[in-house]
């Protein structure tokens, strides 16, 4: 098989994650190839985010949340002791559901992460290098110095996009980055992540079916599993495969279900 | 609740849209609630009105001009002498020393609650902040008198001690009143930045500092600055404290931490006793000081205003 070969960026081995004493996702294990794209889909609670978080230490800024397994990152310990979690978020980005830029220029928006890395080389042409490769460029070269919160939802989020790849990371997490904007906007976003994969290797959360089809190579389907006593309801990951495969032919009926618009 | 909920409506019942009742009782709680509101502003309109009325008088032995540029404050001296800024002076520099210890320590408390520490920890300082702001600030004059001042006075030999009043010594002492209202006030504004915007900046991988300085300390500017000028205008209208640490001041205008001076709060607490007669001097001067107090005071809370409603508009 073709993906034998492909490098392992993150490998999930029987990880999960408490919020301080409820376990909210159980023993994931979920391999996420380089230059890929791989979606996290599943009913809403099913701890798509939460996983997803897990991968840039974002769960550290929760002080109950608490990752327990392993997370290896190119074969290492992302939760060792000698980690330092602000560097794991150098390397490896973050685009939210909502688009979240900064109250300061265009500019300086895309600069502060370049900034903070102490990164060398032109500032200018690193800004303009990020916002074209985030299709931005010819909407925002001539108000570089407006404000971020001026531009439409669509174009906040490709800056967001922008502000992301700007420090050339080696991943790009996305959570629902295209929940808040229109069809164009979306197409727009999707053919830019078509796009970066190429560079990047990315993951995405998304309730949008098509969208997983559109875009993943490979999905995985999480849901909520209710069976485990009373009231608790633990995440758990049901399968992963390629997105074709999971979306034509699932081996669990749970997932055949979702795709199929029958749950969730 | 009026029957008509229960059981059948008529048709008629149910397609009209006048109220049930009059709702008398809504009407009466209306009423009493403006009449709090209204009391609350005439009394202060009440004062307003006091404060300046016998401006005219006052003006009528001292010009304007003389009074506001004037140099020398002697108002029981025979040779009387009106000029306001021995306490304008007074007044300026115990704001000025307020702030240079009320801003830094209380910034810096304000960074650590909102962004450092625990929520346990949040949850033991702050209510020990609140209380502190509304400590009897004679008792804090008096820590002041007896065991600030010495110390200071043992740490920097340096300075000319001459005088057992220092201005400097209030100033600082007025700074440590404000700390937990510039703190609180600033914590909250910082708090209120969106948890959303820290993320994305964490996501780029800036460390906390970074993160609480480039990011939310802009974010939450107007409410730091409101945060400030309250402190400001906290320390303009302390009275205590001026009065018990710096004395009541000479009447020549003197700058310098270790100077004895009055203040205008200082001055009218210590003039405006019951035996003062309505009509004479000494009674119009301390509503003219009263005046320009409320001016400034007023001033300040109208720029804070100003910063605080701007802050509010900037995630609308
Ligand atoms: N900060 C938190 N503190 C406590 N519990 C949390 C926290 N964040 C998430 N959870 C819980 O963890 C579980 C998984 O949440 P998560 O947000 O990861 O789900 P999700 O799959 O992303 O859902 P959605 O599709 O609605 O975004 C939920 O039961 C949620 O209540
Ligand atoms: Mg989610």
């Amino acid at each position: 098989m073709e993906q034998a070969a492909k490098n392992e960026v993150f490998s999930l081995k029987d990880m999960s994650v408490h919020y301080g004493s409820s376990l909210a996702v159980d023993s994931v294990n979920l391999p996420i190839y380089e230059n890929e794209i791989t979606a996290l889909i599943g009913p809403s609670g099913c701890g798509k985010s939460t996983v997803l978080r897990s991968l840039n230490r974002m769960n550290d800024l929760i002080p109950s949340a608490k990752v327990g397994g392993e997370v290896l990152y190119h074969g290492q310990d992302m939760y060792g002791s000698d980690v330092d979690p602000v560097q794991v978020r150098k390397v490896i980005g973050m685009v939210f559901q909502k688009p979240n830029p900064f109250p300061k220029s265009i500019y300086d928006n895309i600069a502060f992460g370049p900034q903070t890395l102490g990164m060398k080389g032109n500032m200018d042409e690193i800004v303009e290098g990020a916002l074209k490769q985030a299709a931005l460029w010819d909407d925002v070269k001539d108000r570089l110095k407006d404000n971020a919160f001026g531009m439409s939802g669509g174009q906040q989020q490709r800056l967001c996009i922008a502000r992301a790849i700007a420090v050339k990371p080696d991943v790009i997490l996305m959570d629902e980055p295209c929940s808040a904007l229109d069809p164009i906007s979306t197409f727009k976003i999707e053919d830019l992540m078509m796009e970066l994969k190429k560079d990047y290797t990315i993951v995405i959360v998304t309730h949008n079916m098509q969208q997983a089809a559109r875009v993943a190579d490979r999905t995985a389907f999480f849901t909520v599993d209710t069976s485990r006593g009373e009231g608790s309801r633990v995440g758990t990951l049901v399968e992963h495969d390629e997105t074709t495969k999971i979306f034509s032919n699932p081996s669990d009926e749970r997932t055949l279900d979702y795709v199929t618009g029958k749950f969730g | 609740m009026s029957s008509s909920i229960q059981g059948a409506r008529s048709r008629s019942e149910k397609n009209s849209l006048r109220a049930p009742s009059p709702r008398i009782g809504e009407k009466i709680v209306i009423s009493l609630l403006f009449l709090a509101s209204a009391i609350s502003v005439g009394v202060t309109i009440a004062i307003v009105i006091s404060l300046f009325a016998p401006l005219p008088g006052f003006f009528d032995y001292v010009s304007p001009w003389e009074f506001l540029t004037g140099t020398l404050w002697a108002p029981s001296f025979l040779d009387s002498s009106f000029g306001v800024l021995p306490l304008v002076a007074g007044t300026l520099q115990v704001v000025f020393y307020a702030l240079l210890i009320g801003v830094p320590l209380g910034l810096g408390a304000a960074i650590y609650l909102s962004e450092y520490a625990s929520t346990r920890v949040r949850k033991t300082i702050k209510p020990i902040l609140e209380v502190l702001e509304g400590l009897p600030t004679v008792a804090t004059g008096l820590f002041a008198v007896f065991w600030f001042k010495p110390l200071i006075q043992e740490l920097t030999p340096w300075l000319e001690w001459t005088s057992p009043f220092s201005i400097g010594v209030a100033g600082i002492t007025v700074g440590i009143i404000i700390i937990p209202l510039i703190a609180s006030v600033s914590d909250d504004a910082m708090r209120s930045v969106p948890v959303a915007l820290r993320e994305g900046a964490y996501a780029l991988g800036a460390s906390k500092m970074r993160v609480a300085v480039k990011v939310v300390l802009p974010a939450a500017i107007s409410g730091i600055v409101a945060s400030f000028v309250l402190g400001a205008s906290r320390a303009i209208g302390e009275t205590m404290v001026v009065l018990l640490v710096a004395g009541g001041g000479s009447p020549q205008l003197k700058i310098g931490f270790t100077e004895p001076a009055g203040a205008m709060t200082a001055f009218i607490a210590s003039r405006a006793t019951g035996e003062i007669a309505t009509g004479t001097i000494d009674y119009y001067s301390i509503f003219a000081v009263g005046s320009l107090l409320f001016v400034m005071t007023l001033t300040m809370n109208m720029i804070a205003i100003f910063f605080v409603s701007k802050f509010r508009e900037v995630y609308d």
